[in-house]
């Protein structure tokens, strides 16, 4: 594989996973529990979407074709997406939500640090810059997780719900195929391996802290990367993707 | 003060748009605890780039005056002119003081 079609297939995954999330955190608008947790989901929410439309902005920039970030995000079907599977898992309730939040957000965190070393000046931008907004949704989601712990039984039993049900993604997060290979080798970017360590750490310490316990493995379900996705992905890109399929190059 | 006790705690938020400039209060937020209300006053009065730097205080902790105190507080300043820098003349090259 050329290093270029590696890297814009990179590019790719890391704005999937910006872009799906986003658009899970604006299914939030106006229905957050209290206004200010409103304005916080959607705020996360706009910090994806930005991410997602740099990362979509460098790979239209890396294809040389007569594409556009809009056909990236609104024409491709659900098998050329590159997310990671934990993303597209429906919101459920703000326990859910939050949690889902918080492990992809320390996953993010770290990726952001190690991308900053990669060689490719594009990427190391794009990760000095996110990794502001990716370390304020980590501190966002993981207070959240401590204080839901260490609420009431309700908060407890939701959140620890919520931990045992998405578990079984977190495996998919580190999931490398021949793209990884090609671009590590090349200097731009880095063994996820080596973050999985510290992924573990780090989320950890948050569950210890909110008197939460690490779910068991079992039932584990990789393939985001890959474009193998779960069921719920297709249902979201019908409603995200409607109104460029229906009225095709339709402007704001 | 508590009407509806379904709701946290109210906080009332100081930005400071500038470093050395003055806190000013920008309006009030409800959060369960410390943590939360810094980061619901971010989320709520800086989105646009207004603030280096917040404040956040339980509402219950500001001390106020009341209405039956203003005419007391206030009123015995408003015939004291010569208090006010209005008979001073300006030296020449000084137009924006």
């Amino acid at each position: 594989m050329k290093t270029k079609d590696a890297l814009y297939n990179f590019c790719l995954r890391l704005a999937d996973n910006n872009l799906v999330l986003g658009q899970r955190m604006a299914e939030w608008c106006s229905r957050g529990p209290i206004l200010e947790e409103d304005l916080a989901l959607t705020n996360i929410s706009l910090d994806l979407f930005g991410q997602a439309e740099t990362l979509y902005e460098y790979a239209v920039l890396l294809k040389e074709a007569n594409i556009t970030a809009d056909d990236l995000a609104f024409l491709r079907n659900e098998r050329q997406f590159y997310n990671s599977l934990i993303v597209e898992q429906p919101n459920g309730d703000f326990a859910f939500t939050i949690v889902r939040q918080f492990l992809y957000s320390t996953f993010a965190r770290l990726m952001c640090e190690a991308l900053m070393n990669s060689n490719d000046e594009s990427l190391s931008g794009y990760a000095t810059k996110a990794l502001k907004e990716v370390k304020y949704h980590f501190r966002h989601s993981s207070e959240w997780i401590i204080r839901f712990g260490n609420g009431t039984e309700e908060s407890k039993n939701r959140a620890q719900f919520a931990l045992n049900e998405l578990w079984r993604f977190t495996d998919d997060l580190f999931v490398m195929n021949d793209i990884d290979h090609e671009l590590i080798s090349v200097g731009i970017s880095f063994s996820l391996d080596d973050i999985f360590g510290q992924w573990n750490f780090a989320v950890q310490e948050v569950l210890r802290e909110a008197n939460l316990f690490t779910p068991e493995r079992f039932n584990v379900i990789k393939g985001g990367s890959n474009g193998i996705h779960t069921e719920h992905l297709g249902h979201m890109l019908s409603e995200m993707q409607y109104l460029q399929r229906v009225h095709p190059g339709a402007k704001w | 003060m508590e009407i509806n006790n379904n709701q946290f705690p109210q906080w009332e938020v100081f930005i400071q748009t500038k470093s050395g400039s003055p806190f000013e209060h920008a309006g009030s937020v409800h959060a369960a605890d410390k943590k939360m209300a810094l980061q619901n006053a971010r989320d709520t009065y800086t989105r646009r780039n207004e603030g280096r730097s917040l404040w956040v205080v339980p509402t219950d902790c500001i001390v106020a005056t009341t209405r039956d105190e203003e005419e007391e507080f206030f009123d015995p300043s408003l015939d004291k002119t010569y208090r006010k820098p209005n008979f001073y003349k300006m030296p020449k090259g000084t137009n924006n003081l």
